[in-house]
Formats: structure tokens, C-alpha cells, sequence
């Protein structure tokens, strides 16, 4: 299939949660997210109570997939960054390793100099995260799926 | 594809309503918002025209309960029917779990039907899946109007691979769940094989 299954385990998400929380702390961004280009958020830091990360997850992916598609209409490869001002905040947007994208919410505590710097370094950081995860063999996840019985399905959507 | 959270113990999964315009995709989606639990669901979003059409997708986030001490979470998004919006429809395909094909049951739409699924065809193999081989399931909505084209006819045209199908009324939500679960259970049974 084109498109391989995303597994992530508590290693790798640690890990990626260590970056998403360096670079929340060292751009003073308000929120950093971390989102896969399918809309599914796979971590976050800086998330305040009031914002809704599955709606905000799924609207940035649709962005960039629209961004996306207008590049490849005027044959770009891939436009990797982009960026939203508003009046109090502001949204930055990065492509990590083709399939993950870095949002980053600020305010006027920081700048978008400062935000795209630090995004830079979360992002070497992250390449080589989901690198090494692409090249990781994912037998381990086969066994525990296969135990799903008919029943265990049927149980889900009550009677 | 589906996204495993093996730390958070989560399933995520992507379902796709597919179909011509107006033929009551977004209907269900508004059908499972009103009737799921508040805990259940998050926020439904439409990105819609002035009048209500949608330009780029509808999304309802939806928690189904646990399996095997993993949550799942279904992704349900729909795609604008018109057919000048099909940049739009290959761009909501991306990453797709599972198809629902909504027809429109009206004798004035067959071929607006047979237009949809051959696009939706296409546009998967674009993507590299199959219709197929994926997990797809078939709802002929508008089953309560009166130029409603009997169900076999549908079936002998739209059907031909012989997947689940259901009749539906998405207004008054006939149908709509029966749908969901089928495609849903399809998704689930495609991650026991390891795919």
C-alpha cells in the first residue's frame, strides 16, 4: 500500500515529546503541535484547556494537503513552510520528513524570527525521529491486532 | 491509514463519505453528530459555501470505545460532491481507511451516481489503493422520495462488486448508523490482517 501505516510507540513518542516541549520553551511560542498530514495529532505541548487540538489537527491538514496541491499544480515540489499572521496570534506551519507537520501558535511574547530559527532545529531533530522509525520493522504491532476477535468488533457498537 | 498509539493505546482511522452532489453526505455526518453522546464526539466542522455547499470537506471526530484495551477514534470526513471540486476530493482520499459511497436513490441522479463511483475509482487509484480491496461500503439514500428507483436496479448498477449496501433516509437517520458500523467494523477487521 502507498501509504504505511503510522505505529508510534513510547519510545518514539518521548522522544518526540522532548522536542515538541524544547522548542515550545525555547521559541515562547504558546502552543506547539505536532500533527501527521492525515489530521491526527500525535503530540503537543503548551495546549491550554479551551483549545480544540482534533478540530485544529484536522484544519492544518487540510490546509497544507490545499497548499499541496496548489504546488504540485504549478509543478513545485512541495511548498515546506507557511505562515498566518493575526492580530494577537499567529500560526506557523512546517513539513517535517514529508509527512508530519510542525504548527507552532504564538503571541507577541516572541517573534516569527525567533519561531522559525528554533522550528529549524525541532526539525533536524524530528527528521531524524521518524527516519529511524520508517527503517524500524513493525512486527511487534501485527500480534496485538491479530487477537481482535469478531466479538471484541461486534462489542464496540453495543447490542 | 490508520495511525497506532501504542504509548496513548490508541487506533485512529480515516472513513471517507463519497458521492454526487446533494445526495446527502454531510446529512450524515449532522445525522451521527446530533445522535452521539457528547463524551463520544468532538466538534463537527464544515468548510461550506454561503448556501451550504460544501467546498472542502466535512469532519467529525468520533470515539467508538475500546477494543482490546486500545481506543479507537474514527476520522469521518466527507468531500464536496460538484464535480468542478475534484482537486478537493483526491486531496480527502489521501490516507483513507475506509469508503462510504452514498447514492442518491432519485431516478434523476443515476448518472450522476455512476459519474461519482467512476470518479471515486480513479481518484483512489491515483492514490494507489483499489476500490476493490479496500474497505468500502454502499448507502442508497433518499429511499423515502417518491422517484426512488427500486433497490435492485441500483444494486445491478452501482453494486457490482457486491459489498455491503444499505438503504437509508439520512434525514430522518434510517439506515445511517447500520452504515457506519459496517464500514467501521470493515476498517477494524482490515487491522487484524496486519495491512
Amino acid at each position: 500500500m502507498l501509504n504505511p501505516q503510522l505505529a508510534l510507540y513510547d519510545q518514539e513518542l518521548s522522544e518526540i515529546q522532548a522536542v515538541a516541549d524544547k522548542l515550545h520553551q525555547d521559541s515562547r511560542a504558546r502552543t506547539v503541535l505536532i500533527v501527521d498530514k492525515n489530521g491526527q495529532m500525535i503530540a503537543a505541548s503548551g495546549v491550554d484547556a479551551q483549545l480544540d487540538t482534533t478540530s485544529l489537527s484536522s484544519l492544518v491538514a487540510g490546509n497544507v494537503a490545499a497548499t499541496g496541491g496548489i504546488a504540485s499544480l504549478i509543478k513545485e515540489d512541495e511548498f515546506t513552510g507557511q505562515y498566518h499572521e493575526g492580530k494577537e496570534i499567529s500560526v506557523h506551519m512546517t513539513i517535517v520528513a514529508r509527512r508530519i507537520i510542525l504548527v507552532v501558535l504564538f503571541d507577541k511574547n516572541t517573534t516569527q524570527g525567533l519561531v522559525r530559527l528554533r522550528v529549524r532545529k525541532a526539525d533536524d531533530a524530528l527528521t531524524a525521529i521518524f527516519e529511524s522509525l520508517a527503517s524500524k520493522p513493525q512486527a511487534a504491532q501485527e500480534d496485538v491486532f491479530k487477537e481482535i476477535t469478531d466479538e471484541d468488533i461486534d462489542n464496540l457498537f453495543g447490542p | 491509514m490508520s495511525f497506532i498509539n501504542y504509548s496513548a493505546r490508541e487506533i485512529n482511522c480515516k472513513l471517507v463519505y463519497y458521492g454526487p452532489g446533494l445526495c446527502g453526505k454531510t446529512t450524515n455526518l449532522q445525522f451521527i453528530y446530533n445522535k452521539t453522546r457528547p463524551e463520544s464526539k468532538g466538534k463537527m466542522i464544515s468548510l461550506a459555501t454561503e448556501t451550504e455547499r460544501t467546498l472542502f470537506f466535512d469532519f467529525l471526530p468520533l470515539s467508538l470505545g475500546e477494543i482490546r484495551g486500545f481506543k479507537t477514534r474514527f476520522h469521518l470526513y466527507t468531500v464536496p460532491g460538484q464535480v468542478f471540486y475534484d482537486a478537493s476530493r483526491k486531496l480527502i482520499l489521501k490516507g483513507v481507511d475506509g469508503v462510504c459511497f452514498v447514492a442518491d436513490s432519485q431516478l434523476e441522479r443515476m448518472e450522476a451516481n455512476i459519474e461519482s463511483l467512476d470518479n471515486l475509482r480513479f481518484n483512489l487509484e491515483e492514490q494507489g489503493y483499489d476500490l476493490d480491496t479496500i474497505p468500502y461500503v454502499i448507502q442508497y439514500n433518499k429511499r423515502d422520495l417518491p422517484s426512488a428507483v427500486p433497490v435492485e436496479e441500483l444494486r445491478t448498477t452501482l453494486n457490482t462488486s457486491d459489498v455491503p449496501d444499505f438503504e437509508a433516509c439520512a434525514v430522518t437517520g434510517e439506515g445511517v448508523f447500520d452504515t457506519l458500523k459496517a464500514l467501521a467494523k470493515q476498517v477494524l477487521t482490515e487491522l487484524r490482517k496486519g495491512t
